[in-house]
């Protein structure tokens, strides 16, 4: 068996003020064991753009990192709204960012089509009134 | 162009970052939606934006963003600041708008990424 390396973070809708964490944390730690540098960017976008929806749109939420030598994944599952119209959602430029958010430079409707162009593997599925959840993989 | 030639072509107060002034950059990218500038931006670039909060920088970071410049007389909080530093980032802020900003960086020589296709 590959060792697998894996870690849970928690993330909390409406905490602005520590969104973002999650992912820099992330990145740090594959910068430390150097995966290549345009795969850590490509996974922390992936990070970052997922960990602002939950901040943005959910009540609650966790990411599971998991990385072995070959792979690195991402879980991020949230307690939220869901999404009604997911191929709507995925559409460059599709938002419904409050004013408040594009003030904190939100809404660009980009990051879920960022994320699944930075992902080698992207899958999402929501329920809605209970929550939403992302799976990426990122080959090493 | 180095950030120092940057900081004179624009008469930026430089707020972090006075010991990388000789850092090279390349290409520039200018955005007040930090999806954008992930999606949109080259690694190693320099950004160019009015928003100065903490976002910006954690952006910056994701995107291996070089440098923030910080237009229209834009200014982070201690603690935006703080993690700038903490994340090895020069900031530099312009009392330029940001056309003019754009501008006078792209007449110096910088360039961008051209179209979206
Ligand atoms: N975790 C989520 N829970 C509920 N709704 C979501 C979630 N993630 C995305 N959405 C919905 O999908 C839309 C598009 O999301 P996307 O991340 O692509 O853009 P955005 O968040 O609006 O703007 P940007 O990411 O560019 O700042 C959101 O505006 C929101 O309506
Ligand atoms: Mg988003």
């Amino acid at each position: 068996m590959e060792s697998t390396y894996v870690q849970e973070f928690k993330v909390i809708g409406g905490d602005f003020l520590r969104a973002g964490q999650v992912s820099t944390r992330i990145k740090s730690i594959l910068k430390d064991i150097g995966i290549n540098h345009s795969i850590v960017r490509r996974i922390s976008i992936c990070a970052y753009e997922a960990e602002m929806n939950v901040v943005m749109y959910a009540q609650r939420g966790k990411i599971l990192f998991s990385m072995n030598p070959r792979k690195t994944h991402i879980t991020v599952e949230d307690e939220g709204p869901g999404i009604e119209d997911i191929e709507l959602a995925m559409r460059e430029g599709y938002s419904t960012a409050t004013s408040e958010m594009q003030e904190m430079g939100f809404g660009a409707g980009m990051g879920l089509p960022n994320i699944k162009k930075n992902a080698d593997t992207f899958h999402i599925s929501s329920v809605v009134g209970k929550g939403t959840k992302l799976q990426i993989g990122v080959m090493i | 162009m180095t950030l120092k030639q940057v900081t004179e072509i624009l008469e930026c107060t430089v707020l972090s970052g006075n010991d990388d002034l000789q850092m090279e950059v390349n290409t520039g990218c200018s955005s007040d939606l930090m999806s954008d500038v992930l999606a949109f931006s080259k690694p190693q670039c320099l950004l160019l934006t009015g928003l100065s909060n903490s976002q910006s920088v954690l952006t910056a970071d994701v995107a291996d963003v070089k440098a923030i410049i910080y237009v229209r007389g834009k200014r982070p909080d201690e603690r935006t600041l703080e993690l700038a530093k903490s994340k090895n980032i020069p900031i530099l802020a312009t009392q330029y708008v940001m056309f003019e900003a754009c501008g006078k960086l792209y007449q110096a020589g910088l360039r961008g990424i051209g179209k979206i296709l």
